[in-house]
């Protein structure tokens, strides 16, 4: 297959163009790169030198190459090209498409579709008669294959559908055999999967015309129908190729108690590379496992994927009660004993007394010769039946002694009982002991074998009443009685006229119980069960699953025999699904018990055309494309050369990234010569608010501070910078100024993480509410303050307390006792003294903070105050008069006191000490 | 319809704060850093005449017999001749040289060679004049004096940005003999009138120090591709197709032009040394303070 097919062209007149480029070339040669022109003053040293560098006056070659190819690209990719690497089917005369259609094509069955209605449009082109099969369909031996003219196919593909089973080769081997003298071509859609007769098929094929194949390169997954191991539910899925791992994900899905389908149960699995199969196993408790209805593995539309479930799955509850206290030893005697061991497998067994057991929610309660029933316990029972319980009687003395149900129709049994009952076949009594008659149709147990030696020697017998002859299940050769059944409300009530063990019959003892309970529906098939218990029954289809594994119900569909069913191979007269009779339900799905999926093997040379819908692609983006990168990177070599790329790197990086990202971030505030000056000097900080007459107050604030403190003080800072505290680094800010502001953000989390650093080691932020006009302290009554509550609750904020009179800000460079701003008389609050601090003799301040306070929170607004401009002008006036002059000039000694503070931390408290040592050196 | 020119008061007046602006400045750069070298009033630590005394020296032929100090010759057997400090006051003639060229700041330097010429020759200045001694510009025609007056005179007239001439040259002052001289300079213009300058000025007697400004990138030549260079003024012109193939070439020509400036320098008694505007000032201001000092010894 040719990879890259034919380019065609929508315009190619424009190709005409590409005459020019030797003329671009011969154009572009003579014109050198601009030169740069520079300011440099050491010229005079440079006058004189010979320029000894040889390189020509010339754009280099690989540049020019390069702009070529760049316009070359450009003129092509303005031609429009197109690739189009169709597959072509080249011949003529009639093309059969054969589809193998089964539910492995399910998987992939719309690129099927599609390109069967590209083969179809080539065909069409050709003027080729086709006919489209699906070998999933049972051939019509007495139609000939249908070749039409292919527009007719293209109409009907839409409504093409996989089947759920799989082809038969056999039969349309003969078919197309019998019409070998048209000579046609075919086409076929392989589903992938290895067939004993796919070579022979093929075989006929070839020898008519040339064969084609589509197959689909992925796997085809399946499922195997579900069994029941140690309780859970076991299956396997299946894979055709085996590769690398991969995960599967299976879902049972059923009804909940609701009645709304959903999902019951999930289990994942992983094919492990190189494995073809993997167990899965899913284990829902036994009330949803009994609901689900299919096993599907989840993310594949095909009918080999979806499992449905029938009886065999359920494993019903059954209340085994009996009428007899069990006597220790008397095992074997037990009435329940057979019972028990026959259902112990097969369904969840409940030995309780009634009363409990009911409480269970039982689906079967089995009464083994048990006699009277207390009026609340018939009743409950009776609602039980109702609602589609079954209730199991045995018979046996005590129900014959009971005198139930002899006079009128008692409503927990089927028939009227005759009083006293019969013996025969005894040492007693005359005739030898009964055996069964052979099973009516309309029986439940028609169909199954009769042991010859079952004999009956003791019965409780039915009285002859109108309706007893539809109640009869199953009868003696003479006629009588043994089993009899009766609907009751949604359920129904079954009587044995035998004892549940070997007292009165050797029934018990024969695999015909067995059958019977399982046709009762008390105990489940095993999976996998014989033909015989199958057979005999017609079995109506109630849902059936479409290639795609959708499950329908179908009323049209004829019933199947059981012998048919019992072969368990889906296929055009039994699609896979669920198949009724009676309370039994059996499930026929598309993938075998033992069913193994390899992928088909071909004959080498055979000509394969690709699943892959082959659509025209238009290469012009691709080729404009090409020609703007190679553009992009002549701008670069271009610097290059001309010696500018170094320097100009930055900068075109920076508006490729723009131009690649379209990224409308602002640009990172703080850069590296930034970063640079805040690590080399002293700087004060403030926190960009996003305010911006805010911002400017608090630069405008900083900057009268630091020129007043490189006036006042050693401290020399250079220019106040804002900080986003969700960008920038705080590290090298010894000093934050964060006026609150109802319009900021509140900080991210990353952002609180870094302020809560930052405070911990030793940084100090000045909060500053800028509302002590309004007289109400910073508890929150103002919007600010309410704001910074919400941004302080997030930080690691110590106790506070105002600022005692002893505090080191009070003296850490000028003598201070109230700290105004542009407003005064606000209390400020640092963080509080420890509780043990104390004022020791002698000394004038107690020892109170060992470190610097984190914050320092108040409202005065003192980046107002202190706020200059640029000619060194304060912005804002501060008070009147020289009242006024002088709040202003307190407020600047607090920054200065409070910077002096930041930077040298409680060195002015260790002040405390100098009577101490004054006196110890004897003044 | 002609309407005579108003002068609007308040344009005049921003016209002329423009005009100061960079005054202050200048002088607030200056003090800051000469206030790095906190020298105080001292005397020149030398002999010379002086109240001070400075140090007994054994008596050399030809000393006068007058300056033999006798206790001191007493207590052992030769003469010993006491030697006063020195503390006559110095004049120092600076020279900042203006030109264009000195305006040339490279991508990435942080001030030009005109600020930093300007910046440490009012510093010197400042601490020429805080010790006591008379400064006083070249292009000044007052002879040096000392004293807060003329420190902001020298400022005013250094802040006055003017770009005459693509390269400038030392002008021709009357300088009294024995005074000394700091000329700050790229040095990058003629040579012959460098020459000439510096034969001039030592005729005068005159001693002092060279200080060669340059910016990095005219230490570097950190260029390549085919490049134009010109002069500030556009005056020269040079072109190259590869600037990265002159470097070599280049870098010869700035070591030869040092090295005959210093060699210049140490003919005519002077001292040199030259000093990057990437590095911070300080370094070459205690240089300078230094060898002023120790010049005309």
């Amino acid at each position: 297959m040719n990879f890259l097919g034919s380019i065609g062209f929508l315009t190619p007149g424009l190709l005409l163009a590409l005459l020019v480029l030797p003329v671009l070339w011969w154009l572009l040669r003579a014109v050198p790169p601009a030169p740069l022109k520079r300011r440099f003053p050491a010229v005079t040293l440079l006058l004189g030198l010979d320029d000894r560098e040889t390189t020509p006056d010339r754009t280099p070659w690989w540049l020019l190459l390069l702009r070529i190819l760049a316009i070359g690209a450009a003129i092509i990719g303005f031609a429009q090209p197109i690739l189009n690497p169709t597959d072509r089917v080249v011949g003529k005369g009639p093309l059969l498409i054969a589809m193998d259609a089964s539910w492995a094509s399910a998987q992939s069955w719309s690129a099927r579709q599609d390109k069967l209605v590209e083969l179809l449009r080539l065909a069409e082109q050709d003027n080729r008669p086709v006919a489209v099969v699906h070998l999933t369909d049972r051939p019509k031996s007495d139609e000939p294959l249908a070749f039409a003219s292919a527009s007719a196919w293209v109409e009907r593909v839409d409504g093409m559908e996989p089947n759920g089973w799989e082809p038969d080769y056999s039969a349309w081997r003969k078919q197309v055999s019998s019409q070998a003298e048209m000579g046609f071509e075919t086409v076929w859609f392989s589903d992938g999967l290895s067939r004993n007769e796919r070579g022979t098929f093929r075989k006929t094929l070839a020898d008519i015309g040339a064969v084609s194949v589509v197959e689909a390169d992925v796997a085809v997954l399946a499922l195997r129908p579900i069994g029941i191991a140690d309780g859970k539910i076991a299956t396997t899925a299946l894979r055709s190729q085996a590769g690398e791992e991969r995960g599967i994900v299976v879902t049972a899905i059923g009804p909940d108690p609701a009645g709304i389908t959903r999902v019951l149960s999930r289990s994942e699995s992983l094919f492990e590379a190189d494995h073809l199969t993997v167990e899965v196993v899913m284990d829902p408790p036994s009330e949803l496992r009994n609901r689900v209805r299919t096993v599907s593995l989840d993310g594949i539309r095909s009918a080999g994927a979806v499992v449905v479930t029938d009886d065999s799955i359920q494993r019903r509850k059954v209340a085994l009660i009996s009428g007899t206290r069990e006597q220790e030893g008397a095992v074997l005697v037990s009435p329940l004993h057979f019972l028990r061991k026959a259902l112990v497998t097969t369904a969840e067994v409940i030995e309780a007394d009634l009363t409990d057991s009911m409480l269970a929610s039982p689906d079967v309660v089995v009464l083994a010769d048990v006699g009277k029933l207390t009026e609340p316990e018939t009743k409950a029972l009776t609602d039980w039946i109702e609602e589609g319980g079954t209730l199991l009687r045995f018979a046996g003395p005590r129900l014959a002694a009971s005198e139930i149900g002899q006079r009128e129709e008692h409503p927990l049994l089927p028939v009227r009982l005759r009083a006293g009952g019969r013996s025969v076949g005894g040492t007693m009594s005359w005739g030898s002991p009964k055996k069964l008659a052979e099973f009516s149709q309309d029986s439940p147990f028609f169909g199954l074998s009769l042991p010859q030696d079952v004999e009956i020697r003791s019965q409780v017998v039915a009285q002859p009443d109108p309706t007893l002859s539809e109640r009869v299940l199953a009868n003696l050769q003479d006629g009588t009685p043994l089993v009899t059944g009766r609907e009751l409300g949604a359920g129904r009530v079954v009587l044995f006229h035998v004892t549940a063990n070997t007292d009165w019959s050797n029934l018990p003892l024969s695999g015909l119980f067995v059958q019977m309970l399982e046709r009762l529906a008390i105990s489940t098939r095993k999976s996998g069960a014989g033909a015989d218990e199958l057979e005999g029954i017609v079995w109506v289809p109630e849902l059936v699953m479409d290639g795609f594994g959708r499950l329908s119900s179908s009323r049209v569909l004829a019933g199947v025999e059981g012998s048919r069913l019992a072969s368990g191979t889906p296929g055009p007269d039994m699609p896979p699904g669920v198949y009724a009779a009676g309370e039994r339900r059996i499930a026929v799905n598309a993938v075998g018990v033992d069913r193994e999926l390899t992928p088909a093997i071909w004959q080498a040379g055979t000509n394969f055309l690709s699943l892959q819908r082959s659509e025209e692609k238009p290469l012009k983006p691709w080729f404009l494309l090409l020609a703007v990168v190679m553009l992009g990177v002549d701008i670069l070599a271009t610097l290059w050369i001309g010696g500018r790329l170094v320097r100009r790197l930055g900068m075109v990086s920076a508006v490729m990234a723009v131009m690649v990202f379209h990224s409308g971030e602002p640009a990172y505030a703080q850069d590296q010569s930034a970063l640079l000056q805040a690590a080399n000097n002293t700087v004060l900080a403030y926190v960009q608010t996003g305010d911006a007459k805010v911002d400017r107050i608090s630069h405008a604030g900083l900057l009268g501070l630091s020129t007043e403190l490189f006036r006042r003080t050693s401290v020399e800072p250079i220019e106040p910078v804002g900080v986003d505290l969700e960008r920038d680094a705080l590290v090298l800010f010894p000093f934050l100024y964060w006026p609150i502001s109802v319009s900021a953000a509140l900080p991210s989390e990353e952002a609180v993480a870094r302020l809560n650093l930052y405070l911990r080691n030793g940084g100090l932020i000045l909060f500053d509410t800028r509302d002590a006009n309004l007289n109400v302290g910073i508890g929150g009554g103002t919007p600010n303050g309410r704001r910074l509550q919400k941004i302080a609750a997030q930080l690691d904020i110590p106790v506070l307390e105002p600022i005692p009179p002893d505090h080191v800000l009070t003296r850490s460079f000028y003598l201070l006792q109230d700290f105004p701003g542009r407003y005064a008389n606000a209390a400020v609050w640092v963080e509080a003294a420890p509780p043990d601090a104390e004022l020791v003799e002698g000394m004038p301040f107690r020892n109170l903070n060992d470190g610097v306070t984190p914050v320092v929170i108040g409202g005065n607004d003192w980046a107002s105050a202190w706020a200059i401009s640029d000619r060194g002008q304060f912005l804002f006036p501060v008070g009147r008069g020289s009242a006024g002059e002088r709040q202003r000039e307190v407020a600047l000694r607090f920054g200065v006191n409070l910077i002096m503070h930041v930077l040298t931390g409680n060195y002015k408290s260790d002040q405390v000490h100098v009577p101490a040592l004054l006196d110890r050196l004897g003044q | 319809m002609n309407q005579p020119e108003v002068i609007h008061p308040a344009k005049l007046r921003k016209d002329a704060e423009a005009i100061a602006s960079g005054f202050p400045e200048l002088l607030a750069h200056a003090r800051h850093l000469a206030a790095t070298l906190s020298l105080g009033h001292h005397g020149r630590r030398r002999s010379g005449p002086g109240d001070e005394f400075w140090q007994y020296r054994t008596a050399l032929a030809g000393d006068h017999i007058r300056d033999i100090d006798w206790r001191r010759s007493a207590r052992s057997d030769a003469h010993f001749v006491r030697q006063m400090e020195w503390q006559n006051v110095q004049s120092v003639h600076i020279w900042v040289d203006r030109a264009a060229s000195m305006t040339y700041r490279a991508e990435g330097s942080i001030e030009s060679k005109a600020d930093r010429a300007r910046v440490l020759g009012l510093a010197t200045a400042i601490l020429l004049s805080s010790a006591g001694e008379s400064v006083g510009l070249m292009a000044d025609p007052e002879p040096p004096k000392h004293g807060r007056g003329q420190i902001t005179k020298m400022a005013m007239h250094l802040a006055e940005s003017t770009a005459d001439a693509d390269y400038g040259k030392p002008p021709a002052k009357e300088m009294g003999r024995g005074n000394l001289a700091l000329f700050l300079s790229d040095f990058l213009g003629d040579w012959d009138e460098l020459v000439e300058a510096l034969s001039r000025a030592a005729d005068q007697k005159i001693e002092g120090c060279l200080v060669q400004i340059l910016d990095p990138s005219e230490e570097d030549f950190p260029f390549d591709g085919r490049t134009i260079f010109e002069s500030m003024e556009g005056v020269l012109k040079f072109e190259t197709r590869r600037a990265k193939a002159i470097r070599d070439d280049y870098l010869i020509r700035l070591a030869e032009r040092k090295a005959a400036l210093e060699a210049l320098a140490k003919r005519t008694g002077w001292l040199y040394t030259c000093h990057h505007t990437s590095v911070p000032a300080q370094p070459a201001l205690m240089w300078i303070h230094n060898s002023l000092a120790g010049a005309g010894r």
